[in-house]
């Protein structure tokens, strides 16, 4: 299990929520799971090539874990936060 | 770029005015600041890119802080809007350029602050000459080229990037590219496809958000200046405004990094929009095929054309403003709403400005809808066209 808090830019593909906890005891299968639960995810995590995307960021607890080698079977507890953190730009307009 | 030469033909400040001590006293019984630290911020020169939503609370507290040298990047009016957050600016400077309603903000605070106005948007062509004037940027753009420029220019120049960015009730906040720190294309080596991520136009911000972040990103101005504290280089600062939660993330400098990386493949500042895939304007034609102008719209709903008018937007939207006879399906549900449209008949989609439409219009050409037609402008070309008496927002 790993908690998921959904940052406001995604919150519309999983389906409004702040939070969801998925199932999985790596990172690769909690963002398995995720996407299971909200297909639409799917576009802002991966691009066609279903590699994960470079304008967001995956960090366990608080650490980037795309700097892992071997990311997707980085272990996770129960006590785990999966944080995706995409990239915004606004502040002018 | 005559008041840049102006510029650098000043010698700094050893001492500060009677008036001076007088304004900035708390800072100067401040041990860690002192005159030797208020000197330092007379002398300071600060570029602040954007006079908007993060470049306001930016350019009041740097300038009653006594930053001496504000340059302003902006080329925006000011619109009834943009007062919900952009606080540097008032109802009376609607239709005034943001640059000049800021420097005259600035001047009513701290007549001692020098304002050297860029009046344009920053470019490939002029980022360079014009951040290697400064020490610091701070970057309150909206948009991913220039989020890339600036990270860019101030990378090849060596000049720290304050960075702060806001949607809706977020907001992030880090110092990049200053000595040895990651830059912003280490945290983020590409940009979203257009459209992916939305902009605060279209997906809305709390107007006390940019507040919050732009003020962070002023503390950190400050700190830098004065070589106080510990910057947030190497940390990303992560706010939720409805959580009231700050988040702190580590960042590394990637050894990768195109421009801050062992092995640098970019060493000149590029082609933004290109970067960013964003469709360069003249390669957009005035009349679209697909695209169909308000005035037309109305021609047809008043002889009693039988077609389909979908409005796009999201409910809160359509609550503001909308046109009688258009339906309301958001884009977001549209994928799974299109058994309830007639594929026979004619499909004109709208949307505020255009944008979403667009991409509506593809979805449903993709899944074999013939004659869809986008409405140019989307409501708020309506109000300018065909009827202003609908709000606009």
């Amino acid at each position: 299990m790993a908690r998921f808090p959904i940052p406001t830019p995604l919150r519309q593909s999983a389906g409004g929520q702040k939070e969801v906890e998925v199932a999985g005891t790596t990172v690769g299968e909690a963002l398995a799971a995720l996407i299971t639960e909200f297909a639409s995810l799917h576009n802002h995590l991966y691009n066609d090539a279903s590699k994960s995307r470079s304008f967001v960021n995956v960090y366990l607890n608080d650490d980037d874990i795309l700097c892992l080698d071997d990311r997707d079977k980085t272990a996770v507890a129960s006590s785990d936060t999966l944080s995706i953190v995409p990239s915004i730009a606004g502040g002018r307009e | 770029m005559s008041t840049l030469a102006a510029l650098n033909a000043t010698s700094p400040a050893t001492a500060l005015t009677k008036e001076e001590l007088e304004r900035y006293s708390r800072h100067l019984i401040l041990p860690e600041v002192g005159v030797e630290g208020q000197l330092k911020l007379k002398n300071a020169r600060v570029l602040l890119v954007g006079a908007g939503g993060l470049g306001a609370p930016l350019a009041l507290y740097l300038s009653a802080a006594g930053v001496g040298t504000l340059g302003l990047v902006d080329f925006d009016v000011v619109e009834r809007s943009n007062l919900q957050r952009q606080v540097i600016h008032g109802t009376g400077d609607i239709g005034r350029k943001k640059i000049e309603s800021a420097a005259a903000s600035i001047a009513a605070i701290n007549p001692n602050v020098r304002v050297v106005r860029h009046e344009l948007a920053l470019s490939s062509e002029n980022a360079l000459d014009i951040i290697k004037n400064y020490e610091i940027v701070a970057d309150g753009t909206d948009n991913f080229p220039t989020r890339y420029l600036v990270n860019d220019a101030c990378v090849l120049l060596g000049k720290p990037n304050v960075y702060g960015s806001i949607f809706r009730f977020e907001g992030q906040a880090s110092v990049f590219a200053a000595v040895d720190a990651p830059c912003y294309r280490c945290l983020y080596p590409e940009p979203p496809p257009p459209g992916l991520v939305p902009s605060c136009a279209e997906g809305g911000v709390l107007g006390i958000l940019p507040g919050i972040i732009g003020l962070i990103q002023a503390t950190e101005v400050v700190k830098l200046i004065l070589g106080l504290g510990e910057s947030l280089q190497g940390r990303l600062l992560l706010y939720d405004a409805l959580a009231m939660r700050f988040r702190e993330l580590k960042l590394r400098k990637d050894p990768d990094c195109p421009i801050c990386g062992t092995h640098r493949t970019i060493t000149k500042l590029i082609d933004y929009n290109q970067f960013c895939g964003v469709p360069q304007a003249s390669a957009t034609p005035a009349t679209v095929a697909g695209e169909i102008d308000p005035v037309a719209v109305k021609a047809r709903l008043d002889s009693g054309e039988d077609f389909q008018l979908i409005d796009v937007r999201e409910p809160q939207e359509y609550q503001i403003c909308n046109i009688p006879q258009a339906r309301l399906i958001p884009l977001g549900e549209l994928p799974k709403r299109l058994h309830e449209l007639d594929r026979s008949r004619p499909v004109v989609v709208h949307c505020k400005t255009g944008g979403r439409s667009a991409k509506a219009a593809d979805l449903l050409r993709q899944n074999g809808f013939t004659g869809v037609l986008n409405m140019t402008g989307g409501i708020l070309a309506w109000s300018d066209k065909v009827d202003p008496a609908v709000p606009k927002y």
